[in-house]
């Protein structure tokens, strides 16, 4: 029987996110080519994270080692490499994450597999893998085919497949198997995990918040924003380049990278969407964009959208607020 | 220390409104500015300090047209000694692992310590070409680098995790890190820096200089193949408010009003 592999993504102890999404498409895609749902994990002490995924896989492909206590793209790639040789699957799913960048370039150029990164959606059609992935910031979608193989590897989004526990669930048998057991000359080696910083503001808790991306366009911008923020008693935050540029501390970062939010109200003022920063604030209760272009990613993820100078824009509103203030004092 | 540098001369389109071409394959870049890719602005800057600090050399390769001369110039006038272009007109449809073979024909042949990269371009946004080039040269790699020091020999690199979350990674050399942003502030290049820049050499590769076959690149020789581009459907339905900036403001106070949330 053909087989779909999906790599388990596991951090600290704990199966993150996208190992749920990556499963539920491989199900859906499983039904229409007749294959079985292989889960691969790999590492150390993780019998428990195994039989999790038995109950999401056909079945569950674990090696276990001592040197895989953390994530190291070389000795994944010795493991993985075997395991695809072996199991000749029909196609590799991995995240698109920190982890699955630094894997699945390398390992389908390792194996001359076909790859496909970041995808949003996978489609089997006669026989080719066909793809959609986004491009220019998430600006345009791109339906693209793999060069033909009787293997494909892609990469997938966070947040692109909607996890759902398969019902009754499954019972996949475990197959131990091992790592290539010497061979492996590790030319990169882990040191150690750093936490984020202890930040002095957690946007994490805020009822409403006021963030600003590009289109804040200078430094001494900013505190006019943080001045709205506050009136309306919220917080200010911010996009990755604005942190980038040195305008505001990594704590007010929200997107993958940064903090994930939920307000009641989203306030984005000269945001395009990138999905890095989306996929941190779409889950937020009222989103009111302001941006100059029309097109901009981030109205599709709105409930409403100002289509103008975010500099007009914030004055009015901060006076219309603050008269409303002098009105109820 | 000898460094180099891939660059990628893109459409700057953070802020531009995008139209998709007749072709329907691609966008319309009429109109559009390009310049370095901003990942690998970064990277630039990250090898020029380590050249001021360690001394060596650092020499810039790109995939691309003619245009693409004024993205090697800027970074010829930020500091680097060299400029590389590879193109030809076989080229047209290469994806991210054709571009990384090209790379790959002419840095094989060249000395160097260490290469970087831009973890992905704000085009195609891949994040392939660097981790398939270390694949092809035999070299260790480390992709979302957020900083880089060497210690008795090797490198230590902190790598860019999910959540605010970073990993640090020894590293021995040589070896090819993808550069995330934000690793430094790049400096800002004068106009005379660039005018001088303009008289230095750019040497030009073609596919018969690299030794590259024409079944190698082009669609026959990628991964992937575009079939049609669109614009992404919205998630939620948007209401737009218009109007002078003051009605705006009463608007969407009235919104905030109707919820409690003034």
């Amino acid at each position: 029987m053909a087989v779909i592999l999906v790599l388990a993504e596991h951090r600290q102890g704990q199966l993150r996110d996208i190992t749920f999404e990556m499963l539920t498409k491989a199900h859906e895609l499983s039904g229409r080519v007749g294959a079985e749902v292989v889960s691969v994990v790999l590492g150390k002490d993780i019998k428990n994270i195994a039989s999790v995924l038995a109950e999401y896989s056909n079945r569950v492909l674990l090696v276990e080692d001592a040197r895989l206590e953390h994530f190291n793209s070389d000795l994944y790639q010795a493991g993985l490499s075997r395991i695809i040789r072996e199991q000749r699957p029909l196609l590799t799913i991995i995240g698109h994450t920190s982890y699955g960048i630094e894997l699945a370039p390398r390992l389908a150029a390792a194996l001359n597999i076909p790859l496909a990164t970041d995808c949003i959606d996978l489609a089997f059609e006669n026989g080719s893998l066909k793809v959609t992935r986004q491009m220019y910031g998430g600006k345009v979608n791109v339906k693209a085919v793999l060069h033909k193989s009787e293997t494909y590897m892609v990469t997938v989004r966070q947040g692109s497949f909607t996890a759902q526990k398969p019902s009754p669930p499954l019972s996949g048998k475990i197959e131990e198997l091992s790592l290539p057991p010497e061979g492996i000359a590790l030319k990169k080696r882990f040191i150690e995990y750093v936490p984020p910083p202890p930040g002095g503001v957690d946007i994490t808790s805020a009822n409403i918040i006021v963030a600003v991306g590009r289109g804040i366009k200078d430094k001494n911008n900013i505190p006019v924003v943080e001045e709205l923020a506050k009136s309306l008693g919220g917080v200010l935050a911010c996009t990755r380049p604005v942190v980038d540029k040195g305008w505001l501390p990594s704590d007010r970062q929200v997107g993958i990278s940064g903090r994930t939010v939920k307000p009641k109200l989203y306030i984005a003022l000269g945001i395009s969407g990138a999905f890095q920063h989306i996929l941190g604030m779409k889950n937020s209760e009222i989103i009111i964009s302001v941006n100059k272009d029309p097109k901009a990613p981030i109205f599709g993820f709105s409930d409403y959208g100002v289509v103008d100078d975010l500099f007009k824009i914030i004055p009015a509103l901060k006076s219309k607020i603050d008269e409303i203030k002098a009105k109820k004092t | 220390m000898d460094i180099i540098v891939c660059v990628k001369h893109v459409p700057d389109t953070a802020e531009a409104e995008i139209k998709i071409d007749t072709s329907g394959k691609d966008i319309e870049k009429r109109g559009l500015v390009f310049d370095i890719n901003e990942w690998d602005d970064y990277a630039v800057e990250e090898a020029v300090r380590i050249k001021e600090k360690l001394g060596g050399t650092v020499t810039v390769v790109t995939v691309g047209p003619e245009d693409a001369d004024s993205t090697l110039r800027k970074c010829l006038a930020r500091g680097a000694d060299k400029a590389i272009r590879i193109t030809d007109p076989k080229i047209y449809g290469s994806d991210a692992y054709v571009i990384a073979k090209m790379l790959y024909s002419v840095i094989k042949n060249m000395h160097f310590d260490l290469i970087l990269a831009g973890a992905q371009t704000s085009d195609d946004g891949s994040a392939v070409v660097g981790p398939v080039l270390a694949e092809l040269l035999g070299i260790p790699h480390a992709t979302l680098v957020k900083k880089i020091e060497f210690r008795d020999g090797k490198a230590v690199v902190k790598r860019e995790l999910e959540g605010g979350f970073e990993e640090v990674l020894e590293v021995d050399l040589p070896a090819l890190f993808t550069i995330q942003t934000g690793i430094n502030e790049p400096r800002y290049v004068s106009i005379m820096a660039i005018r001088r820049a303009m008289q230095r050499e750019i040497k030009v590769m073609t596919l018969m200089d690299i030794g590259l076959d024409e079944k190698e690149v082009g669609e026959a020789g990628s991964w992937l193949r575009i079939e049609s581009l669109f614009i992404p459907p919205a998630e939620k339905k948007v209401e737009f408010i218009s109007g002078r900036p003051d009605e705006i403001a009463s608007k969407i106070i009235e919104i905030l009003e109707r919820r409690g949330l003034v």
